[in-house]
């Protein structure tokens, strides 16, 4: 059998020190630091670029370009921003990073300051995760105990100062400039681009927000080479990272692969879906990426591949949803969870996600009729690319999809007045409430 | 209640030491906020005078802010705020019918709290753990792979002080106001404490080790792959 997964970032997790600096150390932890720092920046930055790692956040922007674009020589502060606000329905790969590897974040943080000279870097993580933030202080306070963060790392000229800091409670924050403002002590919303961050960003300086398993691929790309990362995966989508697996599969649960993988492998890997049923539709990168269906079980999982298919490979969140599911009510609590979490500012977001879930309330009660479904594509392409961010945009990924492939199935829900399915039927535990 | 005078002289060095992380005092606002809802429980009017008068900022400006985190209650909660997550997928596998279980054997609706205190509810959005559907959070600590009568049993132990642990989290459950210390970057000392790698986190691991497909067992090629 060929090789199929390829636990780098998650070799050690099964350890049950994995989360300690002398534990990183004895697999090999901060020998990458050591490296970067007999290269010069702009040869950090360079390997980035010849690794083409794409941001691991979701939009797949290429990390050494972004580094790239923080001037250099300019005289102003640079800061490096973590985005460790994980928060994207589906998405729960940082999470397990943070707890069980975050030396690999810290050190990639040392080395990506030292690469587009930065002094300063914030992980701001979602608050709503105590123990996570707990591990994130220790990991910060070992790395500074051993003289890995604060001045003249190694002996060096390399001063790099690391903050942990908790947000409160808004997935909004998850967008890069609107996390900017939240981490300046404002309400999180987000900013017009351009500018972008790298020319202005924390307190208008520039700034390069990447998201944690980017970072945590860092120590991976210096240690092993450009080279080695970029053998794994396609053509333009190279690398591994964490593919997360939740729902009705029998092994739900983290992944890590090389770009390209397809969800039938990765299916066989964790037992198929659950016993007696069938896949029904699927995300593959969280709830902002259109569904799939059971037709695209071999859609390699990289994001030509993915675009190519008419979804968005996004964070790898990969939700699945056997027969006994509605997707109707799926998606309503979508869509009810952009109107909760949209941030007011801009009008098309704030006012359609409030429409389109009347819509959808109106049609899973049996109440609509086949012209709402219209009406919601219609609200939709009002909303998309109409606002500051793509938080508008991500609603009609699973409306429109949804009707794509299932529009029968909202039609029937005005045939019978009410929705056909028993949701006893889709739990876990269906046998306890029969 | 309000911020006692002995109370604002015991945060004011915590205070201090929040603003000197930050380049720029107002980006301390968010763990200030944590700060003094460790002290009542929630965000009163008080605590937003004191945060304002840290920062130099005004009262309407703290309270905007306030007003956009979920995080930050503006009145008091339980000791123990169980937050069921009804996002899609954990709603499916189970979430809806646990927070419609725990709602009926409380006697208590959404955000609201028991007489006694004791434990309050919520329904949350998703917290990053859906790989353990359906999640349960305690005070931010992950209780994983609920069932209703789990989550039954969980909240008549806070209820009747049975120690808890959660699944992936700090043995010792802290309570609520606990939690707005460790938010503000006062950690209590457990990091190291508990299992964090449940069966899930290292699902894809063990079949690797199991294939040989792990890095210390030789070389690693992608072929087939692409």
């Amino acid at each position: 059998m060929t090789t199929i997964l390829t636990p780098e970032l998650s070799a050690h997790w099964d350890e049950p020190d994995s989360f300690r600096l002398a534990a990183y150390e004895r697999d090999g932890g901060y020998r990458a630091l050591r490296k970067a720092l007999a290269m010069s920046p702009d040869q950090v930055i360079s390997a980035l670029k010849e690794s083409a790692l794409r941001g691991r956040g979701g939009a797949g922007f290429p990390t050494g370009v972004k580094w790239g674009f923080i001037p250099q020589g300019d005289g102003k502060p640079h800061y490096l921003v973590v985005n460790a606000d994980e928060s994207e329905p589906g998405a729960c790969k940082d999470m397990p990073t943070l707890l069980n590897n975050p030396q690999a974040l810290v050190e990639g943080i040392i080395i990506a300051c030292y690469g587009f000279r930065a002094r300063e870097a914030f992980i701001y993580v979602r608050g709503e995760v105590l123990h996570v933030i707990r591990r994130l202080h220790l990991a910060v306070a070992e790395a500074r105990a051993a003289g890995y963060i604060g001045e003249n790392i190694l002996g060096s000229d390399l001063c790099v100062n690391v903050v942990v800091h908790a947000g409160a409670g808004a997935y909004i924050c998850g967008e890069e400039t609107a996390l900017l403002d939240s981490l300046e002590g404002f309400r999180g919303q987000p900013r017009l681009k351009p500018p972008f961050p790298a020319v202005a960003g924390l307190y208008g300086s520039p700034t390069v927000v990447n998201n944690v398993e980017s970072i945590a691929s860092v120590p991976y790309i210096i240690g092993h080479g450009p080279a080695e990362f970029a053998s794994y995966g396609t053509e333009k989508s190279k690398g591994f990272g964490l593919f997360s697996l939740s729902g009705h599969v029998t092994t739900p649960g983290q992944y890590e692969a090389p770009l390209g993988t397809t969800l039938r492998q990765l299916l066989e890997l964790a037992g198929g879906i659950r016993a007696g049923h069938r896949l029904k539709f699927w995300t593959p990168g969280g709830s902002s990426t259109p569904l799939f269906t059971d037709e695209h079980l071999d859609v390699p999982l990289d994001y030509e591949s993915v675009a190519a298919a008419g979804s968005m490979l996004g964070t790898r969140s990969v939700q699945m949803f056997d027969e006994t599911t509605c997707v109707v009510r799926v998606v309503l609590r979508w869509v009810q969870f952009y109107e909760h979490e949209s941030c007011g500012k801009c009008t098309p977001c704030r006012e359609g996600s409030f429409w389109v879930r009347q819509l959808l309330q109106r049609l899973e009660a049996g109440r609509g009729s086949e012209a709402d479904l219209d009406k919601l594509l219609d609200i939709c392409d009002n909303i998309t690319g109409r606002a500051f961010c793509a938080l508008g945009d991500s609603i009609q990924a699973p409306v429109a999809s949804s009707i794509k492939y299932f529009r029968d199935e909202y039609i029937e829900h005005q045939r019978l007045g009410g929705c056909p399915f028993d949701p006893a039927a889709s739990t876990l535990f269906a046998l306890e409430t029969a | 209640m309000a911020l006692s005078e002995e109370t604002r002289a015991r945060l004011a060095p915590q205070a201090a030491e929040i603003i000197g992380r930050y380049p720029k005092a107002r980006s301390a606002l968010l763990p200030l906020l944590h700060l003094v809802q460790s002290q009542e429980g929630y965000v009163s009017q008080d605590g937003i005078e004191f945060c304002a008068e840290q920062l130099g900022l005004t009262e309407a400006d703290v309270t905007g802010v306030v007003s956009f985190y979920t995080m930050y209650k503006r009145k008091p909660v339980g000791e123990y705020h169980v937050g069921v997550c009804t996002n899609s997928l954990c709603a499916v596998m189970g979430g809806d019918a646990i927070f419609a279980d725990l709602q009926e054997h409380l006697g208590i609706g959404n955000d609201e709290t028991t007489a006694d205190g004791k434990v309050s509810i919520e329904h949350v959005e998703c917290n990053a753990a859906c790989d353990y559907a359906p999640v349960v959070m305690v005070n931010w600590e992950f209780f994983d792979n609920m069932t209703p009568a789990k989550a039954r049993d969980l909240v008549d132990d806070l209820r009747s002080g049975v120690a808890v642990s959660p699944t992936r989290g700090a043995p010792r459950l802290v309570t609520w106001k606990q939690t707005g210390q460790i938010l503000a970057g006062f950690p209590d000392g457990q990091a190291a404490d508990g299992n964090t790698a449940g069966e899930a986190t290292l699902a894809g691991l063990r079949v690797a080790r199991q294939q040989g497909w792990t890095p210390d067992d030789g070389p690693r090629a992608a072929e087939g792959t692409q």
